[in-house]
C-alpha cells in the first residue's frame, strides 16, 4: 500500500486546519470503536490512474435496469471490448453504497459476477474481481456475506501466479475477513490458512503486504485465540512471518508493518508464545528493534524527537512496559541499565506524562528492589533531585509510586535520607499526609527520616 | 531524551553484558504499608493499554496517517499480440497481458490445452484424466486427492471428493474447478470445436463458461457458441481435426500440411 496504488483521500482544496481536524474525529471514532469491541478497518485498493484513463468522470448510482444490462452485455456481448466495457462501468457504479445494496438483491446478480469470476477471459476475470473488491470494501454485513459463493474462487487464485491479480484477491479477502463472522467461519473449512502458507512463498512485495493485511484482518478477530490462532501457528506462517521481518537491506516496511501486527495479534493472544520463541522470535524481534531504533536515532535532530513522540504516543508507554517486562526478574538486566548509564535517560522522560512517570518508576523500581550493590549506583546521582520533583505531582498514582522508591532507597541506601532532609523532602511529604491512599506510606517515611 | 553517545557503539560492538551485581534483599522491602513487588506484566488483547497503538494502527488503514504519494504510472506499450498457442488478444499494458498470459497459457495441460489457475489444479487434471495408471490404480484404491492444500483426504471416486469437498469445505457445488470426467469417446467432432473456441478465449456460456469445462455437458447454448467461433475461425480452417495430442500454435503449420 505504500506504493500508492490504494485508494486515497485527495485533499484537494482542503486547509492544514480541515486535515487535523478530521484526523481527530476520525481517531476519536475509532477509539469509541474499540471500546464497543466494533474496531473495524478496511482497505481499498482502487487505481487512480486507472480512473484517469476512464474518462474521469463521477461514477453515478445505477439502477436495478442499469444494473442487469451491464451484467447481461458482460456474460453474453459478442465483442469482448464491449463485455470489458459493461463490467467496468458496473464497476465504477458499484463504488456508491445504493448500487451495491441494489446489486446484492438482484437475483442472480452475484451468481453471474461469480461466472463472470472463473471466466477464461482474463481481463473479463479481472473487472469481475474488482467488482467483488467493492463490494468487500461496504460496510454493510450484508453485502460482505453476498460475497460468499466467491470465496472459494478467490481461495484458488491465491495459488495462481499473477501478482496483481492475487494482490487484488488477498485485499478482498481481507475486507471480507473483518467484516462478518459468517464469512470467517466459511473460510476455516475451505483451507484459508494452508492457501496463506502457500501464498507467502511469494517474491512479490505487493502481494506479502496484501497477505499480511488479509492475515491480521483474520487475526484480529475475537474467536481468533480459540479458533484461528492455534491452526496458523501449527502452520508454517510463523517462520515466515519471522523471515520477512528480518532487518537488514531486504527488510520491506510495508510488508513488514502487516506481519508485526499479525505478531501481535498472535502474541497478545496467549496461545503459544514458546513456539514462536522456537523459530526465533525474540532474537528476530529484538533485532529488529535495534534497527529501526537505530534508523530513528540517524534521522533525528534534537529538537524533533518530541514530535516523533507526539505522532507515536503509545511507544513510550509500550518501551517502558519492554524494560518493566526484561527488568523485573532480572538482575543482569538491572545491571546493564546502570553499566550503560541509561538512568539518566530515563529520567528525562518523567515530564512527558503522568503515564510514563509511573511506568519510569516503576522501571527504578525494579532496579532498587535488588538490593544495596544496586541502589550504590542510584545515589548519589539525579534520582534524588527527580523524586523531589514526583513527590509533588498532583497524581496519586505517580506519589504513590514514587514513595515506594524512596522507601527502598532509605533501606538500603540510608545515606541518602541525609540528602533527602536537607532537600526540604519532610516538607514535600508532609503535601501528602491527608490523601487516604498515601498517608500510610507517607507517616512510615517520615518516621524513617526523623529516626536518622 | 538524550542518550549516552557512546551507548550506541556498546550495543552494536560489546562483547558481553557485564557481570550481574549481587541481589540482597531485605525483608522489610515492600513491607506493608508498602507493596511494591517486581513483576512481569502482561495485558490481554483488549486491554486499554493497546487503545493508542490500535487507533495508530487503523488510522494507517485507512490512509488517514501518511500522505500517499502520487501512484506510478502504468506504462503504457504500442499494441502487441500475445503469442501464446493459437491466441490472437491484443494489448496496450503490460500488466492486463500478465494477467492474460497466467490465465490462459501458464498451466495448459499439453494434453487437452485446457487452462489452470494454479500448478495444483493442473497437476490434479493431468493425473486424473491423462493417467492411465491412475486409472488401473483407481480402481484398487483411493485415488482421488482433495483439492484443498493442507487437506490429504483421498477418494476412490470424483463424486465422493466432491461431496467431501462440499461437506467438509464447503465449497459449492458447481465448483467450476472439479467438474466429472466424460468416459472417454464421448470427443465428438462438435465437442472439440468447442474445446478450441473456449481455449481462444470464448465463454458465451451461461454460467460464465470456462476452460476447464467438458462442453458437451451444454448442449443448448451451441448455435450461440458457432456465431462466435466465427471470430476465430479464418486463424483454423475447419478440415483440420484437433484430436488428444494435437498441438496448435507455430506447430500446427506444419500439421495442416500434412493433412492436406
Amino acid at each position: 500500500m505504500w506504493s500508492g496504488r490504494q485508494g486515497r483521500l485527495r485533499p484537494v482544496g482542503c486547509v492544514v486546519e480541515e486535515l487535523r481536524c478530521r484526523r481527530r474525529e476520525r481517531e476519536a471514532a475509532l477509539r469509541k470503536a474499540r471500546r464497543e469491541q466494533q474496531l473495524v478497518s478496511k482497505r481499498l485498493l482502487r487505481d487512480d490512474v486507472l480512473e484517469e484513463v476512464e474518462g474521469g468522470c463521477v461514477a453515478k448510482i445505477l439502477g436495478e435496469a442499469e444494473i442487469q444490462q451491464f451484467l447481461r452485455l458482460a456474460q453474453r456481448g459478442t465483442e469482448e471490448k464491449e463485455r470489458e466495457r459493461a463490467l467496468v462501468s458496473l464497476r465504477r457504479g458499484l463504488q456508491h453504497p445504493e448500487t451495491q445494496q441494489t446489486f446484492i438483491w438482484l437475483e442472480g446478480s452475484i451468481r453471474t459476477l461469480v461466472g463472470l469470476l472463473t471466466s477464461s477471459q482474463a481481463l473479463l476475470q479481472l473487472e469481475a474481481a474488482r467488482c467483488l473488491h467493492e463490494l468487500s470494501h461496504s460496510e454493510q454485513s450484508a453485502v460482505a456475506e453476498a460475497c460468499l459463493p466467491a470465496t472459494s474462487y478467490l481461495l484458488t487464485y491465491l495459488s495462481g501466479h499473477s501478482s496483481d491479480f492475487i494482490e487484488l484477491c488477498l485485499y478482498t479477502l481481507g475486507n471480507l475477513i473483518v467484516e462478518s463472522e459468517a464469512v470467517r467461519r466459511q473460510l476455516l473449512p475451505q483451507g484459508i490458512v494452508p492457501a496463506l502458507a502457500a501464498c507467502i512463498q511469494s517474491p512479490h512485495l505487493t502481494v506479502l503486504e496484501a497477505l499480511g493485511y488479509a492475515l491480521s484482518q483474520l487475526l484480529q478477530a475475537k474467536e481468533a485465540p480459540e479458533m484461528i490462532i492455534p491452526s496458523v501457528l501449527g502452520s508454517t506462517l510463523p517462520q515466515h512471518i519471522l523471515r520477512l521481518l528480518q532487518p537488514g537491506p531486504k527488510l520491506n516496511l510495508g510488508v513488514a508493518v502487516e506481519f508485526a501486527w499479525c505478531l501481535h495479534y498472535i502474541i497478545c493472544s496467549q496461545v503459544n508464545n514458546a513456539l514462536l520463541i522456537y523459530h526465533g522470535g525474540l532474537s528476530t524481534l529484538g533485532l529488529l528493534l535495534l534497527d529501526v531504533a537505530g534508523a530513528v536515532q540517524r534521522t533525528e535532530d534534537a529538537g524533533l524527537e518530541l514530535f516523533f513522540l507526539q505522532k507515536q504516543p503509545s511507544l513510550l508507554p509500550e518501551g517502558l512496559w519492554l524494560l518493566n517486562n526484561l527488568t523485573a526478574n532480572s538482575s543482569s538486566f538491572c545491571t546493564s541499565l546502570l553499566s550503560m548509564d541509561l538512568i539518566e535517560p530515563l529520567l528525562q522522560l518523567l515530564p512527558v506524562s503522568n503515564v510514563v512517570s509511573v511506568l519510569v518508576l516503576t522501571v527504578l523500581c525494579n532496579v532498587a528492589e535488588k538490593g544495596p550493590a544496586y541502589c550504590q549506583h542510584l545515589w548519589p546521582g539525579p534520582l534524588l533531585p527527580c523524586l523531589m520533583g514526583t513527590l509533588a505531582s498532583s497524581d496519586t498514582e505517580v506519589v504513590g509510586q514514587s514513595l515506594e522508591l524512596l522507601q527502598l532507597l532509605f533501606l538500603y541506601r540510608p545515606e541518602a535520607v541525609e540528602a533527602f532532609l536537607q532537600q526540604s523532602g519532610l516538607q514535600v511529604l508532609e503535601q501528602h499526609q491527608e490523601e487516604a491512599q498515601l498517608q500510610d506510606r507517607v507517616r512510615a517515611l517520615q518516621k524513617t527520616a526523623l529516626h536518622r | 531524551m538524550q542518550l549516552p553517545p557512546a551507548l550506541r557503539s556498546r550495543l552494536v560492538g560489546a562483547p558481553g553484558a557485564a557481570e550481574p551485581l549481587p541481589v540482597q534483599r531485605d525483608p522489610a522491602a515492600g513491607a506493608p504499608p508498602f507493596h511494591f513487588a517486581a513483576r512481569r506484566v502482561r495485558f490481554p488483547r483488549d486491554h486499554e493499554f493497546f487503545e493508542d497503538g490500535d487507533v495508530q494502527r487503523h488510522l494507517y488503514l485507512q490512509d488517514v496517517l501518511t500522505q500517499v504519494t502520487e501512484a506510478p504510472e502504468r506504462p503504457r506499450v504500442p499494441e502487441f499480440t500475445c503469442q501464446g498457442a493459437g491466441c490472437c488478444q491484443v494489448f496496450d499494458t503490460l500488466e492486463d497481458y500478465e494477467h492474460h498470459y497466467h490465465t490462459l497459457h501458464r498451466n495448459v495441460c499439453s494434453f487437452c490445452r485446457r487452462a489452470f489457475p494454479s500448478v495444483h489444479l493442473l497437476d490434479t487434471h493431468i493425473l486424473e484424466w491423462h493417467d492411465s495408471l491412475f486409472q488401473i490404480l483407481s480402481e484398487r484404491q483411493d485415488m482421488y486427492q482433495c483439492l484443498v492444500e493442507g487437506c490429504t483426504e483421498k477418494f476412490k471416486t470424483g463424486k465422493d471428493r466432491k461431496d467431501h469437498l462440499v461437506r467438509r469445505h464447503l465449497y459449492p457445488a458447481d465448483f467450476r474447478f472439479d467438474k466429472p470426467k466424460k468416459s472417454r469417446g464421448s470427443a465428438t467432432p462438435v465437442a472439440t470445436v468447442q474445446v478450441l473456441a473456449e481455449a481462444l478465449g470464448d465463454d458465451g456460456e451461461q454460467s460464465g463458461g470456462d476452460a476447464m469445462e467438458v462442453c458437451s455437458e451444454h448442449a443448448a447454448p451451441l448455435p450461440e457458441r458457432v456465431g462466435e467461433r466465427r471470430t476465430y475461425s479464418h486463424r483454423i480452417p475447419s478440415t483440420i481435426c484437433f484430436g488428444q495430442g494435437a498441438s496448435r500454435g507455430f506447430k500446427s503449420t506444419k500439421k495442416r500440411k500434412e493433412h492436406r
